[in-house]
């Protein structure tokens, strides 16, 4: 019985070939797929198992972890929830993570190879592992003079404001919003409950509107046609164009101006004086005169049309090329299809501020090692040249108007030359979206913004709503 | 029956026995202090005791085979306390994540599942030294052939006729339950069934083995033969359908069919057998839906259809797998992973939990001691001088093999998942205690086959252990 003894004998080595085989299969060659398969828990309970890096502002924690004395040892908090909740996102076991959680998940949660010899002596010693700090460019007066000046009107909206020579974003807002401590508890059920009174709240405060959100940008695109038909070298401020009181063409809608108001008398106006009053038809004509192609080229050279990363992802502003008259008109006074984020307006601000150049927006100023040595240390890059030097400065000088004798008088203040741009856009709703851009102090500016309102009444505009938002910003950034 | 024409003599080597018990209590100790070390920050308090305990244990039972068994095989036992030992220390981490997770919830915290299998680990090498002291001849074992075919029968297929409330355990209805009391008569059923094959087959196997025709190169057998292939065949169909207890029934079959190919040395029974196989597994496949559902949860175990059914999903099969994924090739570190994440951590699904915390090296390891162990299972069944030991012993060490076969490949998803214990390691009194009564036959017939035949003349070279004799 021996010979088909070796035979059985044989059968079972292979058994046992088979099985480690298999073994190594599944514990190297599988092993990474199913170790981050998002059914396996593990992964969050390691999350939670040691001490996350804090996101920083100014010196202060906007989000942290604290120990508990559950199963999952740490618990993330964020002590300012809602004023930062667009940038920090949340950290939930029920819902992952989002914003900077999750955009900087690598350095906040210590497996960041950044953090590798850290990493290691940590293992040899024995020490548990901790995430590094991320230090935000946020500046904390003015993130919170936005949210209040948002948030005591009960508006829907968004600011941002940008350090136009840098590009860092020193306040981004996003209101009405919500408390990421309440989605990051552990207890699932009650995340899930405020998780589903957010998602269901129709005023949708878990959107970011300052960068996920587009809206059509009325007039204050005029400064982005202005910018371009300065660029053609055929236009001057004081260039007088057309402004009639309607705006007809053959083929298409006429355009009238806000309330049916007259521009000039006269029926034509300066370039100057058509943006300060921030004249419809001038602008409708001006832009079927200079072509959609420059208009459409002219918002890409400030940013429309690029999908950014801030490192947050932001929505991609469009302005599509027209070449119906009356669309074009339309485009040129920021109508019909144009859809851009208030980021991207900010950035429009900033980069007349910088001289024409406009600089790649930023949120994370230095990456920290959780001993605080510093990682990585942002620096500043161009992100395009948009206009001119010598156009700026024309630009410059056409928006101080605006806000010394024009639409946007709301954002004066005293000492401090503003340049400025209102905007109150049309989007079938009963109540327009109130705009404002600005940059201040106009000659040597350190900061750009752009304020956008959503719930207005009929009858307010930009310069009503959104510039005295814009005025409490740039005073909480200048410290007046 | 092939008589061996060369009779080896073997040394004791009972010295390499203890010292390779010690290495097993040393191994097992490490793993002890590693999970305190990881868990409580501290070495667990009980270290010495807990030491010399096992050092107790397992040199009684070094003891006794030393006393009656002095010839078996140096290797069983020691692999036997390694995995053993390592059981206890995995089945004791797990405990502690238990009460962590009790305590967390503000719960009372369970009673542990280590404690008992310490006492069943006790119970165990107790059964162990009553074989070797009371089973002086295995052949002996032979006359009570019949008998054990009646009571491992009615072993096997009682939980099938018992009412689902004395018998359904989680759903698997392969216990006996009198109040308190339960264990898995399976378990034992196997070994009992084991000694019926080996008494049965070596009192037929001329008639089984010779009766027949040939039909193109291949040697049938009549007809009226297949009746003990059948029984074997539909007894083994009965507890599927009746206890939804895949693993038994395919240990069962398998066992018989390989001890039945041994015994008759023909090829013919493996090739009906596996047709019948076949046949039973079709049936089995579009009949019940338990076997379906482990199918269908194997083909496809990350389709979130099948992870999230209520019943029969593959959410189990899924955990064990991350368990492992995330172990990689070292693992996590004993009492560092979350090895309790998955259903049945310590029972079932012990080997997940081995390589969660000891990675690819860890399951390489305890696969390399079972292939050990089988192998020396199997040199004993070759060195075997009786037909019926030869049987018993091949039987007793391919059904050992087979059963880690299915149940580690049922883990990793070699294969379809059956509910099996992995030999010595799992939690769960029933397996072990058989196991340590497997483990001690083997060491006797081992000892049967390797004892001189006349008394050796002294040799001063202690290694020159193979007398060749003309």
């Amino acid at each position: 019985m021996n010979r088909p003894l070796r035979k059985v004998a044989v059968a079972a080595l292979l058994m046992f070939v088979a099985l480690l085989v298999n073994a190594n299969l599944v514990q190297v060659v599988q092993a990474d797929k199913l170790a981050h398969d998002t059914r396996n828990s593990r992964l969050i309970y390691d999350q939670y198992s040691h001490l996350r890096g804090p996101i920083v502002v100014a010196g202060q924690p906007v989000a942290k972890s604290i120990a508990t004395s559950d199963t999952l040892k740490y618990l993330r908090v964020y002590p300012q929830g809602p004023l930062y909740a667009p940038i920090t996102g949340y950290y939930s076991l029920t819902y992952k993570y989002s914003g900077i959680e999750a955009s900087a998940n690598d350095l906040l949660a210590g497996t960041s190879s950044n953090l590798f010899v850290k990493r290691l002596s940590d293992y040899f010693t024995g020490r548990e592992i901790q995430g590094g700090a991320v230090v935000l460019t946020i500046n904390p007066r003015a993130q919170k003079a936005a949210y209040d000046a948002l948030t005591s009107h009960h508006y829907r909206g968004a600011v941002v404001a940008i350090q136009p020579s840098t590009g860092a974003i020193l306040a981004l807002v996003s209101t009405p919003s919500y408390d990421p401590s309440r989605v990051s508890t552990h207890d699932t059920a009650a995340n899930t409950k405020a998780w589903n009174a957010y998602l269901h709240d129709p005023d949708m405060p878990m959107l970011d509107r300052a960068i996920s959100q587009t809206y059509p940008p009325g007039s204050t695109f005029k400064v982005v046609t202005t910018a371009a038909a300065l660029s053609t070298g055929s236009y001057t401020p004081d260039t007088v164009i057309p402004a009639p009181d309607k705006l007809t063409f053959s083929d298409g809608k006429p355009i009238g101006n806000f309330a049916g108001e007259t521009c000039s008398p006269s029926g034509k106006m300066t370039l100057r004086d058509a943006l300060r009053l921030s004249c419809n038809t001038a602008y409708g004509g001006l832009g079927v005169r200079i072509g959609s192609d420059r208009i459409v080229s002219q918002a890409e050279a400030f940013g429309v049309g690029r999908a950014l990363s801030i490192p947050l992802p932001t929505a991609i502003s469009r302005v599509p090329r027209e070449t119906a008259a009356p669309f074009a008109a339309q485009e040129a006074i920021g109508q019909h299809d144009d859809a851009v984020t208030p980021l991207q307006m900010a950035m429009v601000a900033a980069g007349i501020a910088n001289g024409g150049e406009v600089m790649r927006p930023y949120l994370i100023a230095q990456e920290r090692a959780p001993d605080s040595s510093v990682l990585s240390q942002a620096t500043p890059h161009a992100l395009s040249r948009a206009v001119s030097a010598t156009v700026a400065r024309e630009l410059t000088s056409m928006m101080e108007t605006v806000v010394t004798a024009g639409t946007g008088t709301a954002a004066q203040i005293p000492g401090v030359v503003v340049a400025g741009k209102t905007g109150t856009a049309q989007h079938g709703g009963a109540s327009p979206y109130a705009w404002f851009i600005c940059f201040a102090p106009a000659a040597n500016p350190s900061v750009a913004i752009a304020v956008v309102v959503e719930n207005t009444t009929p009858h307010d505009t930009g310069g009503i709503v959104a510039a005295p938002i814009a005025r409490a910003v740039m005073e909480a950034v200048l410290g007046k | 029956m092939s008589v061996a024409t060369i009779a080896p003599s073997f040394g004791r080597w009972r010295g390499t026995e203890f010292a390779l018990i010690v290495f097993a209590v040393v191994l097992t100790l490490t793993a002890y202090a590693a999970t305190g070390l990881a868990h409580n920050k501290h070495l667990p308090t009980d270290m010495v005791t807990y030491g010399l305990g096992l050092v107790a244990l397992f040199g009684l039972a070094h003891l006794v085979v030393r006393r009656f068994a002095p010839y078996a095989d140096p290797l069983l036992l020691p692999i036997a306390a390694a995995l053993n030992g390592l059981g206890l220390v995995l089945i004791w981490r797990l405990d502690l994540a238990t009460a962590d997770k009790a305590r967390a919830a503000h719960h009372a915290v369970p009673r542990g599942a280590a404690p008992l299998q310490l006492v069943w680990m006790c119970v165990g090498v107790a059964l162990f030294v009553a074989v070797l002291v009371f089973v002086r001849d295995h052949r002996r074992l032979q006359s009570y052939s019949y008998t054990a075919m009646l009571v491992g029968l009615a072993l096997l297929v009682l939980p099938a006729v018992l009412p689902a409330s004395h018998s359904e355990v989680n759903g698997a209805r392969i216990w006996i339950r009198f109040g308190a009391f339960s264990f898995q008569p399976g378990e034992v059923a196997k070994i009992l069934l084991e000694i019926f094959f080996a008494g049965y087959l070596v009192r037929h196997r001329d008639l089984l083995r010779l009766a027949g025709r040939r039909v193109w190169r291949m040697d049938l057998p009549r007809a009226r033969d297949l009746g003990p292939l059948l029984l074997a065949w539909g007894v083994s169909l009965l507890v599927l359908l009746r206890e939804s207890d895949l693993g038994s029934s395919l240990l069962f079959f398998g066992i018989f069919l390989v001890m039945l190919y041994i015994a008759t040395e023909r090829g013919s029974w493996l090739l009906l057998g596996l047709m019948l196989f076949v046949v039973g597994s079709l049936i089995a496949y579009a009949t019940i839906g338990h076997v379906h559902d482990r199918v269908t949860a194997w083909l496809d175990p990350f389709n979130n259809h099948i992870y999230n059914k209520p019943i029969g999903s593959s959410y189990q099969l899924d955990q064990g797998l991350f368990g492992m994924g995330t172990g990689g090739i070292t693992g996590t570190g004993l009492g560092l992973g979350r090895p309790n994440l998955v259903p049945f951590a310590n029972t079932d699904f012990i080997m997940a939990s081995i390589g969660e915390e000891l990675g690819l090296v860890g399951v390489m390891g305890i696969l390399t001691c079972y292939l050990l162990f089988v192998g020396r299972g199997l040199r004993a069944a070759i060195g075997a001088r009786d037909g019926f030991g030869k049987l018993l012993a091949a039987g007793l060490a391919f059904s050992f093999a087979l059963q880690v076969f299915v149940q580690v490949g049922g883990v990793t998803r070699l294969i379809p998942l059956t509910g099996l214990t992995l030999p010595f390691l799992s939690y769960g009194g029933s397996s072990l205690v058989t196991n340590w009564v497997l483990l001690a036959l083997l060491l006797r017939i081992s000892d049967a086959g390797r004892r001189p035949q006349t008394p050796p003349a002294p040799t001063p070279d202690e290694n020159a252990t193979v007398v060749v004799r003309p």
